[in-house]
């Protein structure tokens, strides 16, 4: 059951890929949302078992060795614990519904079966992944679905922004991974081993363990996940490696969906929480990780306030609550970012699906100052984007509410200066998160009609096929953090995670527990945040719509900063990207031609050139030159065993 | 059932008897060719099938040299005919025997001018690898190791590019300066140690007999087998080599003579030479991390395809030489694994390369784009060759680069890290390269006119697939065959350091442990 949980989407990405020509578009969409739907079911079943069975139900089912190379020894196997159940869960539904929709979705375009065959693909990577029992096979998911994204954002090839949007997706990525791989490397240096069970059994006792890195004594652990660290922001666009996520927006929206809020991009609050027990003994590294996740929440909310791009507002703000999940990690509370990774799943794939479902209806068009006034026309996709936006914004009692009070209740109780900054920083963006959450809906959906005529005759309601999937997900959306609150951060939390994720309890138990005993009003604020964002935003795009331009042209130099996105993209590509263009040339001309070739081959060439005119005046052939060496050779050796 | 025969020599001097009956066809011109290919890919398949046995008589646990054959030569000298095989060379033999037959293939048609000659070099060409790779004495290991030049140079020099003479001009230059230092190191070993026999010279002990002079022979020898590496900064023959000969010679020449460099300094600088090895370890360090990040620039830098493949194996074989000296499991077994997985993936992105070039006529890679849309077949192939040379886990450029990685932090963490800079890099210039070729508006209508591949092209693109993806997921397959050759490669270096009192007994150091020491402070206390 496992491995066919796992490797169906394999084999439909298999089959719809090399045999899509023979077995047609409709048997490719036939083959490939069969062999994910089914994933789904026996995900949904595996996660029964095992988070209701207690530690007993968790196994590994060893497939066979992948690399043996003296001590280092890792094996291809599938490990089935909670935290893995749940992402089995997440990534196999949210893929499904995303399948089936892009039935619909895609249903003008003539590559379908290459599309239905990527997505696949990107499925079994990320199953791969969760599923992991050592840090190598994560790290070939982890690499797995960096390829699947960099073939799905270029998956319109012809476009040149999709052509760069996609290497950029895939270079920065690699940034991260660079990170990924060394972690990978010092956690074989300090425990001998990257399986997961042998490294957790060590933790404990190299709490104190030093190693030499770069010709400094550093805390062993801390070193490590900060490594391990770098590989997590690239993947989930933490400040700094954040770039390639709004671009990677070029592709079909069912992929935003899919990979760029659902699945792939949690990948990096997944493997911290898996080296939950590495980790905790690593308390310097984990207040990185609070202010990196904090600061990301607050700023990419700053954007997403400024964005015109429908899709690049939901984009910043999964960036924003990628972020929460990384300050719940880095306070400890990693059931709590975990909770959120699984609502924020469905949540803001409903968000993507039914921004696509707009987009579909609006002739492709993306931009929000085109849009306005549809809401009666599309009225099923309106309520699913007013759903999918209340568990945003943190309403009650949606799921969005649960999981992220949650996440900055744990923040409170930490008490920690950077736990405090985070939550702080995670109060104001919630404030924002509401807000840009409803400027996004009143742009897109009420005000006067501001698309021409052509479009606006056009817009129609999806067809069955797309929006079913949209009304699982926003069932998703409504009850999983109500109905998952108590497994997760609740009272059968111990139960539920039975050792899959390690909490070292203080002197008032986990920071779990603290957080269920924080002062009254801590709870509450993020809800009050949530609808005074609302409500501003009514105010500003509703009742005076005139307050925004004034608003902008008051703060013009603090709008452009925020509007060109602090412009890292230029500081990047002036920093990194030009640099090593110029260097790679300077190095070819005046390294490899000027200097070496200068004073090595052309400089002898010019000494000897003078040298063979003179003695080889019949020959002019260079195979002579080199037939000269060997008999040189030859008589040399010959010479000597005589004269010897 | 084979074990008796003398079967490394039949494996040797097979493709020559071919290359003679090649030399034999007579009559019209069309007639002659035809023939030359069909007795040139029969005995390729043949030399490839019949090496095969020497896998299967093979026994992968044990370490030594087998399947040997010795013939007096020149017993007045102690020199003598001697073959054999180890769980290194062995791969590089069944390299250069699955390679071959493919060259042909690739050959077939765009090789028009004198194909009998180009056949018999090709021939001759086989015959000298699997001879160089199979030598047991010096002798005879340094005739096959100059041999292999002749067909090369002839590969180049007859069907090369407009700028051959300059490609061959360089050549020469490098290669006369290692082959004399070479031959300089090989008869003073020879004087010393009174025989040409490489198993004598392997424990034979320089550094105690000859204590001012064994670090000149390892400097001898590493100029002569850094040229072939090639390693910075001896490097700059290979880019010319590769945009003037013609896919087959740069077939071969990535795939197999590179790994005489390599396999070379295995042999000679680490087995015989084991202290001065020691001595130069941080240097080759310093010239592998250097290789590694100046060439996947300059690779960056380059419009014409070729030559940017070409430094990529510059920066390839960086991770070669760093692997090697690390002295450890991971480190070393990486190495050996890199050359392998290089030799697939180079010989076909050359091929790849090819494909294009022969359906266009240019190697720069701003005059195709779009090739994805009329080419599916193609765009797959090249992408499963450029994610194997950036190193995607799953195909076989990982498990080389991450072993040769892994080897490198535990000796040196900052060589470690640069050698991971080439995570990055080497992406930018493939993905670069990818992009140009198969991305962008199908709108030259001259690409537009280009076909996919044929079913011949096909039919050698599917094995070099299928080896790719088995390296990446079970290495095992190939790994376990060569490990315990490694095993004792590093047991006994350590041994002769030990010996020489250049390592700690017991307590492991950072050149030559398995794991670094991770000092517990607690522990301590």
């Amino acid at each position: 059951m496992e491995i066919a949980a796992i490797f169906l989407p394999l084999l439909g990405a298999f089959i719809a890929g090399f045999f899509g020509r023979q077995i047609g578009d409709r048997g490719a969409q036939i083959v490939t949302c069969a062999g994910v739907l089914v994933a789904a079911v026996l995900s949904c079943i595996l996660f029964a078992q095992i988070g209701f069975g207690g530690p007993e139900a968790a196994r590994t089912v060893e497939l066979f060795t992948w690399i043996d190379s003296g001590s280092f020894e890792v094996s291809w196997a599938l490990r089935m614990d909670t935290l893995t159940a749940v992402m089995l869960v997440v990534v196999n539904v949210v893929s499904a519904m995303v399948h089936v929709y892009s039935v619909g979705y895609m249903s003008h375009d003539p590559g379908k079966a290459r599309f239905m065959a990527y997505l696949s693909l990107f499925t079994f990577m990320m199953l791969m992944l969760v599923t992991a029992d050592n840090l190598l096979q994560m790290f070939f998911g982890w690499e797995g679905v960096g390829l699947a994204s960099y073939l799905l954002i270029n998956f319109w090839y012809e476009k040149t922004s999709a052509n760069n949007a996609s290497m950029k997706a895939f270079l920065v990525n690699r940034v991260g991974d660079f990170g990924f791989a060394l972690g990978i490397m010092a956690v074989f240096v300090i425990f001998g081993t990257v399986q997961f069970d042998e490294i957790f059994a060590q933790a404990a006792s190299k709490a104190d363990a030093s190693f030499n890195f770069l010709g400094f004594q550093v805390h062993a652990l801390t070193c490590a996940c900060l490594l391990l660290f770098i590989g997590a922001m690239g993947k989930s666009a933490q400040l700094g490696l954040h770039t390639w996520l709004p671009d990677a927006m070029e592709g079909p929206t069912p992929v935003s969906a899919l990979i760029h809020a659902a699945t792939m991009v949690t990948a990096g609050v997944f493997m911290l929480s898996r080296m939950s027990p590495v980790f905790e003994y690593a308390p310097d590294a984990l207040a990185v990780v609070t202010v990196v996740g904090g600061l990301t929440a607050f700023l990419a909310a700053t954007i997403g306030m400024t964005q015109f791009d429908i899709k690049r507002v939901i984009a910043f703000s999964t960036m924003s609550q990628l972020g929460y999940m990384f300050f719940a990690i880095g306070v400890g509370a990693y059931p709590a970012a975990i909770f959120h990774l699984m609502t924020h799943a469905f949540f803001k794939a409903l968000l993507f699906l039914g921004a696509g479902s707009v987009i579909h209806a609006m002739s492709d068009e993306q931009d929000m100052r085109n849009m306005g006034g549809i809401w009666r026309m599309i009225p099923f996709t309106y309520a699913m984007m007013w759903i999918g936006n209340l568990a945003l914004a943190g309403i009650i009692p949606f799921a969005g509410y649960y999981s992220k009070d949650m996440i900055l209740e744990v923040a409170y109780a930490d008490h920690s200066w950077y736990g405090t900054l985070a939550f702080w920083l995670g109060m104001a963006a919630a404030l924002m998160t509401a807000f840009y959450s409803w400027r996004l809906l009143l742009l897109t959906f009420h005000g006067q009609p501001r698309a021409n005529e052509k479009v606006m005759a056009h817009v129609h309601e999806s067809p069955l096929v797309m929006t079913a999937p949209l009304a699982v997900l926003a069932v998703g959306a409504v009850f999983s953090g109500l109905v998952a609150y108590e497994w997760f951060v609740g009272h059968d939390m111990a139960h539920f995670w039975s050792g899959s994720i390690t909490m070292l309890a203080g002197e008032h138990g986990t920071i779990i527990d603290a957080a269920h005993h924080v002062p009254g009003w801590v709870p509450l604020a993020p809800l009050a945040m949530g609808i005074l964002g609302i409500a501003l935003a009514y105010v500003f795009y509703m009742f005076k719509p005139d307050l925004p331009g004034k608003f902008v042209n008051s703060f013009r130099l603090l709008h452009g900063i925020v509007f060109r996105k602090y412009y890292f993209d230029e500081l990047y590509d002036a920093l990194f990207v030009r640099p090593s263009m110029k260097l790679g040339y300077g190095l070819w001309k005046g390294g490899d031609q000027a200097v070496i070739d200068g004073f090595g081959p052309d400089g002898a060439a010019s000494v000897t050139r003078g040298l063979s005119a003179v003695t080889s005046r019949l020959q002019t052939g260079y195979v002579y030159h080199y037939a000269f060496v060997m008999v040189i050779g030859v008589v040399a050796l010959v010479g000597w065993f005589y004269l010897r | 059932m084979m074990a008796d025969w003398p079967i490394l020599t039949l494996t040797t001097f097979l493709p020559l008897v071919g290359a003679f009956f090649i030399l034999l066809i007579r009559g019209e011109p069309d007639m002659v060719a035809r023939n030359a290919r069909s007795v040139a890919l029969w005995t390729s398949l043949i030399t490839f099938v019949i090496s095969l046995f020497i896998l299967a008589n093979f026994d992968p646990s044990n370490p030594g040299f087998q399947l040997v054959e010795e013939y007096k030569w020149i017993p007045a000298f102690n020199i003598a005919y001697i073959k054999g095989i180890d769980g290194i060379s062995i791969w590089f033999v069944l390299a250069s025997t699955f390679l071959t037959p493919i060259c042909v293939m690739a050959s077939w048609q765009s090789i028009e001018t004198r194909v009998k000659e180009f056949m018999i070099a090709l021939l001759v060409l086989e015959t000298m690898m699997v001879g160089m790779f199979t030598a047991l004495d010096f002798v005879l290991f340094y005739l096959f190791f100059e041999g292999v030049l002749l067909p090369m140079f002839l590969l180049i020099g007859v069907w090369g590019g407009p700028q051959r003479v300059y490609a061959a001009y360089k050549f020469f230059l490098y290669t006369f300066i290692g082959s004399v230092l070479m031959l300089l190191a090989i008869l003073t070993m020879y004087l010393t140690a009174g025989t040409m026999d490489m198993r004598v010279m392997l424990d034979y002990g320089f550094a105690q007999a000859l204590p001012s002079l064994h670090k000149w022979l390892w400097v001898a020898f590493f100029i002569a087998f850094a040229v072939k590496t090639p390693i910075w900064p001896m490097h700059t023959w290979l880019p010319f080599a590769h945009v003037e000969a013609p896919t087959a010679g740069s077939v071969m020449l990535a795939g197999v003579m590179l790994k005489m460099g390599g396999y070379g300094l295995i042999r000679a600088n680490v087995q015989m030479l084991p202290e001065a090895t020691f001595w130069a370890t941080e240097f080759v360090f310093v010239l592998s991390v250097v290789a590694i990040i100046y060439t996947s620039l300059v690779a960056l830098a380059q419009t014409d395809m070729k030559k940017m493949i070409a430094y990529s194996s510059v920066a390839h074989m960086g991770y070669v030489t760093m692997g090697i000296f690390t002295m450890n499991q991971q480190g070393f077994d990486g190495a050996v694994y890199q050359m392998l997985s290089h030799t697939i993936v180079s010989a076909a992105l050359f091929l790849c390369i090819g494909v294009a070039y022969n359906r266009l006529h240019t190697r720069d890679m701003n005059a195709y784009g779009g090739l994805a849309k009329n080419m599916p077949r193609y765009a797959f192939v090249f992408m499963v060759f450029m994610l194997a040379s950036v190193g995607l886990p799953g195909t076989s450029g990982f498990v080389g680069e991450f072993l040769s990685m892994l080897g490198a932090f535990q000796a040196n963490t900052w060589v470690a890290l640069f050698a991971a800079t080439g995570l990055v890099l080497g992406a930018a210039y493939m993905l670069l390269l990818y992009r140009k070729l198969f991305f962008g508006k199908l709108d030259k209508p001259e690409v537009k006119a280009m076909r996919d591949l044929s079913w011949q092209e096909v039919s050698y693109f599917a094995p070099l697939v299928a080896i790719v993806m088995i390296m990446g997921v079970y290495p095992a397959s190939f790994k376990d065959v060569y490990s315990p050759t490694v095993e004792k490669i590093i047991s006994d270096h350590q041994a002769s350091l030990k010996a020489a009192g250049l390592l700690d007994d017991g307590t492991p150091t950072q050149t030559a442990s398995d794991t670094a020491p991770v000092k517990s402070v607690a522990s301590e206390n």
